[in-house]
């Protein structure tokens, strides 16, 4: 009862009663989550643990009626002594004490057979717990190419629990863990001494005496010797590297266009159909200018996400990323980041949303959390419309290098390093300030190189995309629906009002004195209300407004812009957009990754008081000189 | 049990230059170790947390590391330690300290 009062959104409230609950365990890189994957397949649900940023993983095995079993993924840990964020989730899962989370009635510990005697040390204070128990032996298949023995049934008598010998990636041996599921596995609670909670030095001394005994290590890995010469060589490794970023930039946005075009058709032809089909009215109105139109310019960056998350999968999964992690530390440490924050903030180039959902990979959560604030700052496509529309009705276009670089080039090459700049100096900023305490440093554990799989690469493109399409189908879609009634009401003779008699006009209107200070008229707020939902739809609404054309190309939406801003309003306005968290879906996403609206809110205050003043002042500088 | 291991008070304090008389030949800290070259851990002089979390990842007094290679920068540099790669800043190795060589050790 108590349950479902404290958490009612969690999956697990949801399960039945009597659904026997468990938890996977293991330290990183053990496969813990292939396994995971392997047992669960599609029946999982990922939300986030209270006021966390770690992420909860729950499945279903579904062994037919009542038999179904809940699995929890938890986070992969070494220790269970609740330093970092995931091993304080850890902890609190296995011991019962995570709200809204039922006490495991058993647990399976994953470890990787290569490295036993190693991950034995992570394995014993889950065994402390005295929970029964399953060791999961995994990457069987690499310890027998690699000549490497284990001696099962010896470690399981020590142990005091059974132990399976599988390879999750190929389903191997996978017999075992479904009868230790179905409770047929003889498992009671393994009895293992306390003392070795939390004493590393004892612990490691009973792990490999317990690895000596019972396991051969296997062959080092050549493979991924050779590999690590090649990628981590002084000169070849960094262009790899470059080599690597280049791909990804030009997949996300050369190779996602074709995609993104037909998607964009699609919706385009699908809203003018439904527009067809419905009567003439608010509803048609409503639904093609405010679903269609709305939720359609968020949706069509699916594409780019997909593809995005498809590269940063195989990079993970193969074991670079940890190599581009260790090559870029340098680099980002200089601005109080981490080589973890590299591919994330590339990424935000393309969307801050999947930049956001990127940063998962580094374990730090302050690191994290600084990545994630800096990185809206990028500039995303959804700003280019309106730099185009500014830069083109501002500026002529004159050569400034020969015909390499002309002035309205220069001006958008401009705008991306005023927002890089801006990402430098808040990382710097945030490192010193608020997010300056934490003291765990930079440490990457180098996984040996491994060949990415279908499954895994397929099931983490669908968890990623069903996030970005509940964010949208929710959120965005609320937004839209709400500007649209904001841009329609009151209804005058029947009709809708002209914009400037709407709602949306008189909230422009009401915040025409803040934003005067800037050179901006309420139109330019309406604008900047409705480009909240997203940037790019300032520019339909300043279409509207004007009742022109909404491309951002067209000589007449230029002219009209021309008309109501000076000079230095313009650059006012290229300045707000390349700061401001104009971004509804973004929003969303941190609120959920950082598990609560404190980072949100502080990054939405930031960036705002940010682009406010830099506004400003871009304004009054303009001002004196022009 | 875990103050034996490191040393807290001294985390903050203690500067990163080679403490005592000069012992040029050995390595005193993990940072020093060249490359393809093993120490044996004595001692982290690092936070509670940091030590924490090294110490779990197995840099244990006692244990034999190696150092493997670096980043194409030189910093961070690889270290292998119970048969896993690890990567850490110099500033992070440089209070990683090593035993004289000829002690007794553990490890591999």
């Amino acid at each position: 009862m108590k349950r479902t009062e404290e958490c009612e959104s969690c999956p697990l409230s949801a399960a039945a009663p009597r659904a026997r609950v468990l938890a996977i365990v293991g330290p990183p890189n053990s496969g813990k989550s292939t396994l995971f994957n392997r047992l669960t397949g599609l029946s999982q649900k990922v939300a986030n643990y209270p006021g966390v940023t770690v992420e909860q993983r729950i499945g279903k095995v579904r062994l037919g009626g009542d038999r179904d079993i809940a699995l929890i993924d938890l986070p992969g840990v070494y220790s269970l002594v609740p330093c970092t964020e995931d091993e304080r989730v850890a902890h609190d899962v296995l011991t019962g004490r995570m709200p809204g989370v039922p006490r495991p009635d058993a647990v399976i510990i994953v470890l990787d057979a290569n490295v036993l005697s190693r991950h034995l040390m992570a394995a014993a204070p889950v065994l402390a717990l005295g929970l029964p128990a399953l060791v999961v032996l995994n990457m069987a298949d690499e310890l027998r190419s690699r000549g490497g023995q284990v001696d099962t049934a010896a470690l399981s008598e020590h142990l005091g629990a059974p132990v399976a010998l599988v390879s999750a990636v190929r389903g191997e041996g996978l017999e075992a863990v479904y009868d230790f599921l179905e409770g047929r596995l003889h498992a009671e609670a393994p009895k293992l001494d306390r003392a070795l909670l939390g004493d590393f030095p004892r612990c490691r001394r009973w792990a490999q005496h317990l690895g000596e005994r019972a396991w051969q290590p296997p062959e080092p890995s050549l493979w991924s010797r050779r590999l690590d010469g090649v990628f981590l060589h002084p000169v070849a490794g960094p262009l790899i590297f470059l080599g690597v970023v280049v791909a990804v930039f030009q997949a996300m946005f050369a190779g996602a266009r074709p995609l993104m075009e037909g998607l964009q058709a699609l919706i385009h032809s699908s809203g003018r159909w439904v527009s067809a089909v419905l009567p003439p009215g608010p509803l048609e109105s409503l639904v093609s200018d405010g679903l269609w139109g709305g939720v359609g310019s968020v949706l069509v960056f699916l594409p780019q996400i997909l593809l995005l998350f498809l590269f940063l999968g195989i990079l993970e999964d193969s074991g670079y990323l940890a190599r581009a992690a260790l090559i870029a530390d340098r680099t980002m440490a200089r601005v109080g980041l981490q080589g973890k924050s590299f591919i994330p903030l590339i990424s935000a180039y393309a969307c801050a949303v999947p930049a956001v959902l990127a940063t998962r990979t580094i374990e730090n959560r302050r690191d994290r959390i600084a990545t994630i604030l800096v990185a809206p700052l990028m500039t995303c496509p959804a700003r280019l419309p309106v730099y185009t529309l500014i830069i083109a009705a501002f500026l002529p276009e004159r050569p400034l290098l020969g015909p390499l670089l002309g002035t309205r080039a220069a001006a958008l090459l401009g705008l991306y390093a005023l927002g890089l700049l801006a990402a430098i100096a808040t990382a710097r900023l945030l490192k010193s300030s608020i997010l300056k305490s934490e003291r765990t440093p930079f440490v990457l554990e180098l996984p040996p190189y491994r060949r990415p799989t279908l499954r895994s690469l397929g099931l983490r493109l669908l968890d990623r995309g069903k996030i970005f399409l509940r964010r949208a189908g929710t959120v965005i879609l609320g937004v839209t629906v709400l500007l649209w009634v904001l841009a329609n009401l009151p209804i005058q003779d029947g009709r809708r009002p002209p914009i400037e008699h709407s709602y949306a006009g008189a909230l422009g209107r009401a915040v025409e004195p803040l934003i005067r200070p800037l050179g901006f008229d309420w139109k330019i707020g309406v604008g900047l209300i409705s480009s909240l939902a997203a940037r790019e739809v300032i520019i339909s609404t300043l279409g509207a407004i004007y009742g022109l054309e909404e491309e951002a190309s067209s000589a007449g939406l230029q002219q009209a812009v021309r008309r109501d801003l000076t000079p230095a309003a313009a650059l006012a306005l290229l300045v707000f957009f390349a700061f401001a968290m104009q971004c509804i879906s973004t929003i969303a996403v941190v609120r959920r990754e950082t598990g609560g609206w404190k980072w949100p809110a502080i990054q939405f205050a930031y960036l705002g008081l940010l682009a406010y003043g830099g506004a400003f002042l871009a304004y009054r500088l303009a001002s004196l000189l022009l | 049990m875990l103050q034996l291991v490191f040393n807290k008070t001294t985390a903050r304090a203690s500067a990163p230059e080679p403490s005592g008389p000069a012992r040029p030949a050995h390595p005193s800290a993990l940072s020093e170790l060249p490359e393809g070259a093993q120490g044996v851990i004595e001692r982290l002089d690092l936070a509670e947390e940091v030590a924490h979390r090294l110490m779990a990842l197995g840099f244990l007094p006692g244990v034999r590391v190696r150092a493997v290679r670096s980043a194409p920068g030189g910093d961070p540099r690889v270290y292998r330690v119970d048969g896993a790669e690890i990567a850490l800043r110099c500033e992070t190795a440089a209070q990683v300290k090593l035993r004289p060589p000829a002690a007794n050790d553990a490890g591999a």
